[in-house]
């Protein structure tokens, strides 16, 4: 911890505030009526996002699921290019044909986000191929949830990085359930780093997916051994969902208990604490990063509520090159 | 300088030259590349692993997977080559190829390129269900992909080119009894679909029908092996004094109506001709494509001639029940010259 710049804990703090800060404004201004369509979010899994990204260059791929928000803003794509996209303009990062489940930017190395559970993991595999077979140290790294592990896609995507030795990082965001299904009911061992590590052979750990300085250390290591050509790595990352799986779901499937014992481990307020504990930051320095990103987020807002949308002619444009 | 070559060896050695002019393309399926395999399950990459040891990637049994590998890789600046070793196997694929392959670009806003070949081997050969059907028409109507369809070596190699330099995903059918496979690997029942393969670098339109033999009475549409069924019947049918225009319609998606719609204003009769279930077929689309824009031109009602809606079955008296032949094809005709 100590040999980290506070410059940089600051950094990694106000990029889960920002994710934090747009995932709750988004369901409001969604339940207020502003946006159509639907959303998935992940308010609470902010570590996982931000400590992976902190370690990836902007040419390094990253596949979503179709709760991406948290992992579009990490890799850098910007608040007012996915709001633009969640208003269905066409200045969104997919000129709002993407929507909230398929948010991604080519040119900042994410893929638009593959709504099909475990869909983008053979796609991750598979850009390490070409990184790979192009000499580069590239790394792609895909993002999906327990869910995803009981797909076929999983298991085809893995073992192939695993064999080819492909410079990949499995990112398994462990929060316990698939949709509403608790993960005790779809998986006879939930200790998912232990399966796909006897299962294929590769290196993976298991971590506490709240604490983004581990977060962010266990995907330095991931990255850095696949830059190094000894990949892939699988990382599971527990972590909780304190929202919905998407647009109106109250949640009532998460016992009132272990949803509150998940808040008190809420990555958030947790890394405040750690910030304060060090002396990095006081209470005003944290209020004053609350409040850029508040005015950003507002702006931002102001600009995709008066972005143009497209017309009827870009229905048929953007099918084929 | 021409040469006689088949559908396998042109592919092979289409497949060759465009890896040696290309470094970014490469083949990736199954048994592919293994030194002393198979080149695949109908010949068509023997050897190319001797060229290219670091180009032929041979996956598991995991056709989901691979397609998903060759999704990610095209959309970071490679050019691959997929093949499944049947077509049947594509429904395993599918998700990777429909939800993924096809719509990359179009959710990107169109900043995302997947210029990616998939083959596909189809047809009923002795092979009983799961290993002869028809797949052009799970996939002609999905947007995002083009899909073609090889009845001959020139169009083969033509076409394999011009699917390897397109930015977009292209899905090209081939017909296992065209293939012209030897050894092992060859087929019994199988038809000469062989060309004279000019030695320049010539290409072949992904959007463009073909026609095979002119005629003025009726138009006949089929592809792959139907086509070569259908010219059969036009042959028998100028010795009854019928006239036969023979279209190999080869685009499945974009279909061709350009060349389509010039035949059918000349003849004003159309049957079709189609190896699959004619329920749900691709023949059906054409010809409601016709009938929408060159219906006033038509003389008597669309004749199609399809499979039955059964599994394809295994026994030859069956099989050969199931796959329109030439005498059916015949009779089609006359029932649409006499209405």
């Amino acid at each position: 911890m100590l040999q980290y710049s506070p410059d940089f804990l600051l950094d990694l703090y106000a990029r889960m505030v920002r994710i934090r800060h747009f995932e709750e404004s988004v369901k409001f201004m969604f339940l207020e009526g502003a946006l159509p369509g639907t959303i998935h979010q992940c308010q609470g899994q902010e570590a996982t996002a931000v400590g992976v990204c902190s370690v990836l260059r902007n040419d390094d791929f990253i596949t979503s699921t179709f709760r991406g928000h948290g992992h579009a803003l990490a890799k850098g794509l910007t608040v007012e290019e996915l709001l633009c996209e969640l208003f269905g303009a066409s200045t969104g990062c997919c000129k709002g044909k993407g929507g909230s489940m398929h948010v991604g930017n080519m040119a900042k190395g994410m893929v638009p986000g593959i709504a099909i559970v475990g869909g983008g993991i053979p796609v991750a595999a598979g850009m390490a191929l070409a990184f790979k077979m192009q000499k580069t140290d590239r790394v792609a790294v895909s993002f999906f949830g327990d869910g995803a592990v009981a797909e076929g896609a999983f298991h085809e995507g893995v073992n192939m990085a695993a064999i080819w030795n492909l410079p990949a990082v499995f990112v398994c965001e462990n929060n316990l359930y698939g949709a509403s299904t608790h993960i005790s009911q779809v998986m006879r061992d939930t200790n998912i780093a232990r399966r796909v590590a006897g299962g294929y052979g590769i290196r993976t750990e298991q971590l506490d997916g709240n604490d983004v300085v581990a977060v962010h250390e266990a995907a330095r290591a991931a990255v850095e051994e696949c830059r190094a050509g000894s990949g892939p790595v699988f990382l599971e990352l527990l972590t909780y969902r304190l929202t919905g799986h998407s647009r109106r779901d109250p949640g009532h499937y998460q016992p009132k208990e272990e949803r509150a014992a998940w808040s008190e481990k809420d990555p958030i307020p947790r890394f405040a604490q750690v910030l304060r504990d060090r002396g990095i930051a006081d209470d005003s320095v944290l209020e004053a990063i609350a409040q850029r990103i508040a005015s950003e987020f507002d702006e931002a807002v102001e600009v995709a509520r008066n972005a143009p949308q497209p017309t009827v002619e870009d229905l048929l444009t953007d099918v084929f090159v | 300088m021409t040469r006689r070559l088949g559908i396998a060896e042109a592919l092979r050695e289409t497949i060759a030259e465009e890896m040696e002019r290309d470094p970014r393309v490469f083949c990736i399926g199954e048994d592919i590349g293994i030194s002393g395999g198979w080149g695949g399950a109908f010949t068509v990459t023997l050897g190319l692993e001797e060229k290219f040891p670091d180009r032929m990637i041979n996956t598991p049994i995991a056709e989901l997977g691979l397609f998903g590998v060759a999704c990610g890789a095209a959309m970071v600046g490679m050019r691959p080559i997929a093949d499944v070793q049947y077509g049947d196997f594509l429904f395993l694929a599918a998700d990777q190829v429909i939800n993924n392959i096809a719509k990359m670009r179009y959710m990107s806003g169109g900043t995302a390129t997947v210029p990616l070949v998939m083959r596909a081997p189809i047809g009923a050969t002795g092979r009983g269900s799961q290993h002869a059907q028809s797949l052009e028409r799970y996939f002609a109507g999905v947007p995002g992909i083009k899909v073609v369809a090889v009845s001959n070596a020139y169009d083969a190699k033509g076409i394999l080119r011009s699917a390897v330099r397109d930015d977009n995903p292209v899905m090209i059918f081939e017909h296992k009894l065209l293939y012209g496979s030897k050894g092992a690997r060859a087929e019994s029942g199988a038809v000469d679909a062989t060309s004279d393969i000019p030695d320049e670098d010539y290409t072949v339109p992904l959007d463009k029908a073909a026609v095979r033999r002119e005629g003025t009475d009726v138009t006949i549409l089929g592809w792959l092996l139907m086509l070569h069924r259908s010219l059969h019947a036009a042959e028998q049918l100028a010795s009854e004094g019928v006239s036969a225009e023979v279209i190999d319609v080869r685009s499945l998606a974009p279909i061709d109506y350009e060349t389509i719609g010039a035949s059918v204003r000349k003849t004003g009769r159309v049957v079709l001709v189609e190896e699959g279930p004619k329920t749900g077929s691709v023949s059906g689309e054409i010809a409601a494509g016709i009938l929408e824009r060159f219906g006033e031109y038509l003389q008597c009602p669309i004749c199609r001639v399809a499979s039955a809606d059964v599994p394809v079955p295994f026994t030859p008296v069956l099989e050969n029940a199931y796959r329109p032949d030439t005498p059916r094809i015949v009779e089609a005709v006359r029932a649409a010259m006499r209405s």
